[in-house]
């Protein structure tokens, strides 16, 4: 069964598609993140799911039915945007309540559903605040709680934490996740932050030039991104194609491929180490060293340190493990 | 696509009512100035509209009114710079009073202001020594009294929200404070400067009631003129002919100021800190204490001569408000106000409604080509009353509306919906940058919530706008209340509003009619500083910028 259909859909703007014959589906209680760079077209489809833009073919189905003809204010969808738009005429608690009193529902409800949602995003005490009052993160939170308020079919969410620092981002990318879990919330979230899918989403959507370019779990997509960019834009460090990539998957005794893709740690600085390498660089990070090493037959990778004394210095040999979880064999090989 | 098909019936819905009401009252009196100007006698004829221009006494008319406008910008803008310096930049006691003061001016009617210049300069009146009485000098300083609101507003908010840190840098680097200013400042205020300067230019021009009390027949401006030619020499055509060169050049420099506010930076607003005053700054602050004593010495002195009768103390001035002794004078002042209030009530719903649904309609987000050149179209369109001058209008009104297809010539609406199209304007003003600042995924998400695009306009667009809308309605009823270029044409003598019976009280021999209008003068000026001081209380940014 599934509550969003979205088939073949082309959306364009003055003329050139932005959404280019996207087909994707979304089953109930699910998060799909639809991850791609700025300009890909994500949130085109995003706004397109909305009700905000015409499509130019193909159609989007809610429970089955066609949408086309249904405004966004009909859709009973809501949609979380990456600053939040909250009301700031309005207190904490209206913005939160505002989608259960244009519904005309019992003050008594509104009240404790709204009492119930500010509990759950952490902001119990900030009923009567202005919204403008609130640090950036803390918006987020009263925007999820006003688009969570009547349980919609569908939560759209358009890069719901970008706006944030990074350490914020992190928390609150848990926070979200548990909360639309606790929810039951069906939800399409795009972004182009691939930590921020992989936190928050069961199952992802690569999207690029306005084509979806692969789909998956997110550890199926991360163990095996289809190309280069794909690999690149999820956060790995080199793609080595031909000889090279024949000879560092030797090192790791897997089955040879003609194209692998590496994490910044796909290497390790260890004693036992099957390859050996000259170090150009070194920079010290939390926890690890990150060096840049030339590998003979391999050329110029990253690799990391854990431990003291174990990465001598510039110009030295240090003996490096390649760690197999580390690295991704691309395109299926 | 039903979707976008829905979206341009809204369009249309909104300026529906708006294109009807321009379609009738402004391009019905302009297509009949036209005819009158270049088709006299049903052929088109240059001649006689020519002919009318080069007269001299027009080609002395046209240089006077350029002359007396650029006189009085020069001085508005040098005056306005310092003191928008003074008050908006420098952390003075007492800025925000000077500020209400200056403003005061800008809403009071032109002919109070012509009567206050009048008793300060005229014989008798405390500045009678400097015998600018019935000098162009008393023209100048009157519209240097009007202005300097529009200059200190205008170039005061762009230099409040300027972001310091451009000056904080060239001066870091070793600029000395004239270079910052070279450098930082001045490029950054040039915009608004210049936009300032061409809008005074542009009321200065087009002043009628000041300049019609102090210069009577001998000073005449082109907007006095035409009054002229039409009430006292019955010469239509040639009043045509002037109408439509005042049309075109106003046109021309509201394109000016168009294009310098182009230029103006509509970046990020930095609440800068307020400046400490130095001995620098002192020259500025005395520009703007003297310019408050340009705005608070006619206004005090024209309190003062309404309680004298002759040499004495009297309220006498006050009792004869409500006494008609003359049959020249047609009502009493108190009648007039009634009037007046009367008309003032219907302009103001009037201007409102059309301006609400004029901004709602050109700044909503335009989807796909047709629907942004029909907005784009429908700008323009609703911009074009800005062109008119109120005294155009009202000639416009009086040689169109008396005649069929519309006779309305002694319909009571006649005169509120002149003044509803000279506040329109204002009203759009006020109200377009509010809903154009709104950004547009508030009304996304309230409609992804659930509501309706009514809910939504409440939500979004009532909650920010309901304070500019109130200052909107103020200014408009005070615009109403004062107006006089058009209502000269149009009230019925036995219905003046309250200008125009202080008009005719000005006319009509006799020192105690000299007394009374100066007593109306002050009640007018006292009910449209109530007016200002409610819309001054909503703090609404920007107001009278322009």
């Amino acid at each position: 069964m599934t509550l969003l259909e979205i088939d073949d859909l082309t959306v364009r703007y003055a003329g050139t598609p932005a959404v280019d014959r996207v087909s994707l589906t979304v089953r109930p209680g699910e998060v799909l993140a639809v991850l791609g760079p700025s300009g890909c077209g994500k949130s085109t489809l995003l706004r397109a799911v909305a009700g905000l833009e015409p499509a130019a073919s193909g159609a989007i189905r809610a429970d089955g039915s066609d949408l086309a003809r249904v405004p966004t204010h009909r859709r009973g969808f809501a949609l979380m945007f990456q600053d939040g738009q909250l009301f700031n005429a309005q207190s904490v608690a209206g913005n939160v309540g505002y989608p259960l009193r244009i519904r005309r529902r019992p003050r008594a409800e509104v009240s404790s559903r709204v009492a119930e949602l500010l509990d759950l995003v952490g902001l119990a005490a900030y009923a009567d605040r202005r919204p403008d009052e609130l640090s950036g993160g803390e918006q987020q939170r009263v925007a999820l709680a006003r688009a969570l308020a009547v349980r919609p079919r569908l939560l759209l969410l358009d890069e719901p934490l970008s706006a944030l620092d990074a350490a914020l981002r992190d928390r609150l990318a848990g926070d979200l996740r548990e909360i639309l879990t606790a929810e039951g919330t069906t939800a399409l979230l795009v972004t182009h932050d691939h930590e921020e899918a992989f936190a928050v989403a069961d199952r992802m959507a690569l999207m690029r030039a306005g084509r979806v370019v692969q789909s998956g779990t997110p550890a199926q997509v991360w163990a095996a991104p289809v190309d280069a960019d794909a690999a690149s834009f999820l956060g790995y460090d080199r793609v080595l194609e031909g000889d090279p990539a024949a000879v560092l998957l030797g090192a790791a005794g897997l089955p040879g491929a003609r194209t692998v893709a590496l994490r910044r740690s796909a290497l390790e600085v260890h004693r036992d180490g099957a390859l050996t390498g000259r170090v150009l660089a070194f920079r010290s990070a939390p926890e690890v060293l990150r060096l840049v090493v030339d590998v003979p037959g391999v050329g110029e990778v990253s690799a990391v340190a854990r431990g003291a004394g174990e990465w001598g210095e510039v110009g030295a040999e240090v003996s490096l493990r390649v760690v197999p979880d580390r690295l991704a064999v691309l395109g299926g090989g | 696509m039903t979707g976008s098909l829905r979206r341009l019936a809204a369009l249309l819905g909104l300026a529906g009512l708006p294109v009807v009401v321009l379609g009738v009252f402004f391009v019905l009196p302009v297509s009949a100035m036209i005819g009158l100007g270049l088709w006299p006698d049903g052929r088109f004829d240059l001649g006689p509209a020519w002919e009318a221009l080069r007269r001299e006494r027009t080609l002395r008319v046209l240089w006077f009114t350029v002359w007396a406008a650029g006189a009085a910008t020069a001085v508005t803008v040098l005056l306005g710079v310092s003191a928008a310096y003074a008050l908006h930049r420098l952390a003075l006691p007492g800025a925000r009073v000077v500020r209400t003061v200056l403003m005061a001016p800008f809403v009071l009617p032109t002919v109070v202001v012509g009567v206050a210049f009048d008793q300060l300069l005229g014989d008798g009146g405390p500045l009678a020594f400097l015998g600018w009485d019935g000098t162009p000098w008393s023209i100048v300083a009157a519209m240097v009294f009007f202005n300097l609101a529009v200059v200190v507003r205008t170039v005061g908010a762009a230099w409040e929200s300027l972001d310091p840190r451009p000056g904080e840098a060239a001066a870091a680097l070793g600029a000395t404070p004239w270079q910052v200013f070279r450098v930082a400042t001045w490029p950054a205020l040039r915009g608004s400067v210049v936009s300032a300067a061409t809008v005074v230019f542009l009321f200065c021009a087009t002043s009628f009631g000041v300049v019609l009390v102090l210069g009577g027949m001998r000073h005449a401006t082109i907007e006095t003129e035409i009054y002229l030619l039409t009430t006292v020499l019955f010469d239509l055509p040639a009043a045509a002919a002037l109408c439509l060169l005042q049309f075109a050049v106003v046109v021309l420099l509201l394109a000016v100021a168009q294009r310098a506010r182009h230029g103006q930076t509509t970046g990020r607003r930095v609440a800068a800190r307020a400046k400490r005053p130095g001995m620098v700054d002192l020259p500025a602050v005395l520009v703007a204490l003297a310019g408050a004593a340009l705005v608070m010495v006619p206004i005090g002195s024209l309190v003062l001569r309404s309680f004298r009768v002759g040499d004495a103390w009297s309220l006498d001035n006050y009792r004869r408000l409500t006494q008609a002794d003359d049959p020249a004078i047609p009502a009493t002042v108190l009648e007039a106000l009634v009037n007046s209030l009367r008309v003032a009530v219907d302009a103001t719903w009037m201007a409102v409604l059309l301006g609400l649904l004029v901004s709602l309609a050109v700044t909503r987000r335009s989807h796909g080509r047709l629907e942004r050149r029909l907005r784009g179209l429908l700008d323009g369109l609703f911009m074009l009353p800005l062109g008119v001058s109120a005294v155009t209008l009202g000639f416009g009104f009086f040689i169109a509306l008396d005649e069929p297809p519309l006779d309305l010539r002694d319909s009571a609406l006649l005169v509120p919906i002149a003044q509803a199209l000279v506040a329109l304007p204002l009203v759009v003003r006020i109200l377009v940058p509010v809903l154009a600042g709104i950004d547009d995924r508030q009304r996304q998400a309230a409609a992804s919530l659930g509501a309706s695009p009514w809910r939504t306009l409440v939500a979004v667009d009532l909650a920010v706008m309901w304070q500019p809308l109130l200052a909107a309605t103020g200014f408009a009823f005070t615009v109403s209340l004062g107006e006089f270029g058009a209502t000269s044409f149009l009230a019925r003598s036995e219905h003046p509003t309250l200008p125009v019976l202080i008009f005719k009280l000005l006319g009509t021999p006799g020192a105690h009619h000299y007394g009374t209008a100066v007593a109306a003068s002050v009640v007018l000026a006292a009910v449209t500083a109530t007016a200002l001081v409610l819309v001054e209380r909503l703090r609404v940014p920007g107001v009278g910028g322009f």
